[in-house]
């Protein structure tokens, strides 16, 4: 003690009780993070790791670097966590097809397995979130009335009101939620892809990204009570039926009863 | 007189009937308006179609209040739509939920409503070019296109109260923008909005003040116009698209009883009938989706109602800044500083004043540039009015710029384009797209005008080719008939009037100006067919000046 307590005027000190400050906030914000987001289902074998590094080499590396450092052309992928990668390849996102606003969804390129090494590989090289439990993921378990309030609050203004999409700034924009896969929907909250922002889980917690894919799952699968939706995407769709097909039997009829007489 | 020549009813019912008769007269009214003529033309129906689709609004609309809330106290919804189950909002939310999935046919009708509102006022516009391309809006009627003026703000007044009425967060979000605009009126604007919401937005009276409007005020206002409106129809008489046997004192059609009265009675059901048919099978305003208002959250695509869309539009494309150029004024004053913010005021207000205001004194202005006080029954094909015309395509262009701005975002997604290109594409088109759609119009028409007297000198293209002795080859055009070629020559064309000299010889400015906007309007007219250039057209076979008046000559 009395050693400690003499050197601490020594030039070094300071540096040192900084590094201990860093390591401690850092340590224990990755605890808590990983105390979240620890809720894996999948636990990888080393081969999957190997498996995945040979296939990031062979398809990602162009872009993303050799040991996934980055490049110019993509992102550093250390820490981004097996759930990034999962969303991203799941969804078709990557490997990304061509450079421009916003990384576009198309056929999925590798088999579940596939993903699953490459999760494994992107994994293995820093902690980051892991692919959700199922456990968060059975909208039976959810609560719809919560979950449609939380993404009025928060998902809304880009993803519309009834998860229809919506346009962001210079040609990103926020894509229609129909059909994504509860895994993918949860995903993209915990790893914020493309424009999204990160909901982490003192944001938005599991519960309620529960809530959130349940209340999508619900309007997704119960259709469109008042008949055919017109792409849910509210005034402007309505407006162009009625001067469309509404204006134009009108006027069709307007023509037939007035022809009837000369 | 002697009892003879009295009529005695035969039947039962004809003696109730000759009862009522002579006490109330209907019998003469039936006469005197059943004998009123109506032509026929399917452009002249777009009044009855606004006519039927807002009696269907009445209709369908006291339904809706039997069920209707416009309470905005806070509840707990209990109804059968789960994904809403327990979510607190106003009690106008959840009794307009509850017409939609408690009440027996409640969606349906509120469908009909709502799509009956959006044919109601696009049939009011449609309606209105139909009068003012046709110039329908003529002495004597220009003060029927104002009371039209009048009917189309009350549609949109109608349409955007009961838009914001579920007090869904689509809804409210249109309420915030027009909160925004209120508070931007310089001085009053704070004051106004607190008066109108009972203090800060969004309060808890607006939706009952806005409920009072929609079901009472409005349209009572509507009604009166309309009746207004129709009684100078039958005044005036229904005008007439030229034709050989219509003249400015007579009309050619059918008489309203019986045969139109049939019809007119039958396309209310038509009407009635496609309505129906839309709100059966297509979704309006599905609210469920919007959730409750809640001043927070703002959704993607929050847009008005079509008709609204223009003033959004026109907020969109401003810009808060031109460079370094604010236009967020902050004015100092004795009391401190307030606030002028014109980003706001200036979209919101200006396009809004200058086409309403262009539209209700188009009438005047082309009264007192022509000059012409005669009364005008017999309308004008569009090309045979270039200028009107154009002014009338500019007045779509403007409006339709705005009303594409108002659907940008969508625009942007679904034809995959930068949000940003889409604004300033649709900023400069607000500028030139008038000009453009101007000089293209008027172009247009003049070269239309001047295919018809072609047709009318020359005749018909036959599509025959033939060959002459000498081996030339030629076209054979065909006469047209006396009918055909009346509709190509009957039309009104007024010629340039020069800056006139009053009593004293004096020529005073403001008739120097309308000799200017004179020469504007009309110096490029193309003249309809003289009966002297015809006959000399068929001495010369064929040949003869397709230009107007003085002008070149077209030899072989
Ligand atoms: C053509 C270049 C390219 C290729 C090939 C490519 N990526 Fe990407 N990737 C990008 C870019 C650029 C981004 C970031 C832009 C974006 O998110 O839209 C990105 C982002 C990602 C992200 C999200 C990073 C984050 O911050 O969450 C992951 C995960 C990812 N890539 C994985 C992969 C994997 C795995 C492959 C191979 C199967 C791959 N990428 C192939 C260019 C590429
Ligand atoms: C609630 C809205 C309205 C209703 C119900 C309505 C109804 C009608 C009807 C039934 C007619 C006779 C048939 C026809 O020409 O179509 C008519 C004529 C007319 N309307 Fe309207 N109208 C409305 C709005 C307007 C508007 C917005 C304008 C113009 C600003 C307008 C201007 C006129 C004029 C000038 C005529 C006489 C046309 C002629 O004789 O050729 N009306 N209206």
């Amino acid at each position: 003690m009395k050693a400690l307590s003499q050197r601490r005027r020594h030039p070094l000190a300071a540096a040192a009780l900084l590094l201990i400050g860093l390591v401690a906030t850092g340590g224990l914000y990755t605890a808590a993070g990983s105390v979240n987001e620890a809720k894996a289902s999948t636990v990888y074998t080393a081969s999957d790791v190997e498996e995945g590094n040979k296939l990031f080499v062979a398809n990602c590396a162009t872009c993303h670097g050799l040991n996934a450092e980055g490049t110019p052309n993509g992102p550093s992928l250390v820490g981004v966590g097996a759930a990034s990668v999962d969303f991203q390849v799941g969804t078709g996102r990557m490997p990304m097809q061509m450079q421009g606003p916003q990384a576009q969804a198309k056929p999925v390129q590798f088999s579940d397995e596939q993903i699953v090494q490459l999760s494994a590989f992107v994994a293995s090289l820093g902690a980051g979130p892991a692919v959700p439990h199922e456990e968060w993921l059975d909208t039976s378990l959810g609560n719809s009335a919560n979950g449609g309030a939380v993404f009025r609050t928060n998902c809304a203004m880009c993803h519309n009101a009834a998860a229809a999409g919506g346009a962001l700034t210079r040609g990103k924009f926020a894509p229609s939620l129909d059909g994504v896969s509860e895994a993918h929907i949860y995903e993209a909250m915990v790893t914020g892809p493309q424009n999204m922002p990160v909901f982490n889980d003192s944001n938005i917690s599991p519960e309620e990204k529960r809530d959130v894919i349940t209340f999508l799952k619900e309007i997704e699968s119960q259709g469109s009570p008042g008949g055919a939706a017109l792409g849910s995407l509210g005034p402007v769709s309505e407006g162009l039926f009625i001067w469309t097909a509404g204006l134009g039997i009108i006027i069709a009829f307007t023509i037939w009863l007035t022809s009837r007489s000369s | 007189m002697s009892t003879a020549t009295e009529f005695q009813a035969k039947t039962r019912t004809g003696r109730i009937a000759d009862f009522v008769d002579q006490r109330v007269g209907g019998s003469t009214m039936v006469k005197e308006f059943g004998r009123k003529i109506f032509p026929d033309h399917w452009s002249f129906m777009f009044g009855e179609v606004a006519l039927y689709t807002f009696v269907i609004l009445l209709i369908s609309g006291t339904f809706l209040t039997f069920f209707f809330d416009p309470s905005m106290a806070e509840t707990h919804y209990a109804g059968s739509y789960n994904p809403l189950r327990g979510v607190e909002m106003s009690v106008a939310y959840a009794s307009s939920l509850d017409i939609s999935f408690d009440v027996r046919g409640g969606l349906f009708m509120r469908q009909v409503h709502h799509w009956s509102a959006l044919l109601f006022v696009a049939s009011v516009s449609v309606h209105m070019l139909r009068v003012f391309f046709t110039g329908a809006f003529r002495k004597p009627r220009e003060l029927n296109w104002v009371v039209g003026g009048v009917l189309l703000i009350l549609s949109l007044a109608a349409g955007f109260t009961g838009y914001s009425l579920p007090d869904d967060l689509l809804s409210g979000n249109g309420l915030r923008i027009i909160d925004g605009v209120v508070k931007a009126l310089p001085l009053v604007g704070t004051y106004i909005s607190a008066f109108l919401f009972g203090g800060e937005f969004p309060g808890t009276a607006i939706i009952g003040r806005l409920y009072m409007l929609h079901i009472m005020l409005v349209p009572a206002l509507i009604l009166l116009m309309v009746a207004m409106h129709l009684f100078m129809v039958v005044v005036h008489k229904h005008t007439q698209y030229p034709g050989p046997g219509r003249t400015e004192d007579n009309v050619v059609g059918f008489p309203v009883g019986p045969v139109y009265a049939a019809k007119a009675g039958g396309f209310f059901f038509i009407v009635f009938g496609v309505v129906a048919l839309i709100s059966g099978f297509f979704t309006i305003n599905p609210i469920w989706n919007y959730g409750p208002y809640d001043p927070s959250p703002v959704s993607a695509g929050t847009q008005p109602d079509w008709y609204i869309g223009w003033v959004d539009g026109a907020l969109r494309l401003m810009p808060g800044m031109l460079g370094n150029f604010s236009f967020e004024w902050i004015i100092p004053f004795p009391w401190g500083a307030n606030t002028l913010v014109l980003n706001v005021l200036l979209p919101a207000l200006v396009p809004a004043i200058v086409l309403l205001g262009l539209m209700f004194a188009w009438p005047w202005i082309e009264r007192w540039v022509t000059r012409d006080d005669r009364e005008h029954h017999i309308l004008d094909r569009p090309r045979n009015a270039p200028f009107r015309t154009a002014v009338g395509v500019a007045g779509v262009v403007f409006y339709s710029v705005m009303w594409a701005a108002a659907s940008s975002d969508l625009v942007a997604t679904h034809f995959l384009v930068s949000l940003n290109d889409v604004t300033y594409w649709l900023r400069a088109l607000f500028f030139l797209g008038p000009v453009i759609g101007f000089i293209v119009t008027r172009r247009i028409c003049l070269a239309l005008q001047r295919k018809d007297r072609d047709i009318v000198l020359h005749g018909r293209e036959a599509g025959i080719i033939e060959m002459s002795p000498e081996g030339g080859f030629s076209e054979r055009h065909e006469p047209l008939d006396e009918y055909k070629r009346y509709r190509l020559v009957a039309f009104d064309s007024p010629d340039v009037v020069p800056a006139q000299p009053d009593a004293v010889g004096h020529i005073s400015r403001a008739e120097k100006r309308r000799g200017a906007l004179s020469r504007l309007f009309f110096e490029d007219r193309v003249a309809p067919v003289t009966p002297e250039e015809l006959a000399e057209a068929h001495a010369h076979h064929g040949h003869a000046a397709v230009e107007g008046g003085e002008k070149a000559q077209i030899g072989h």
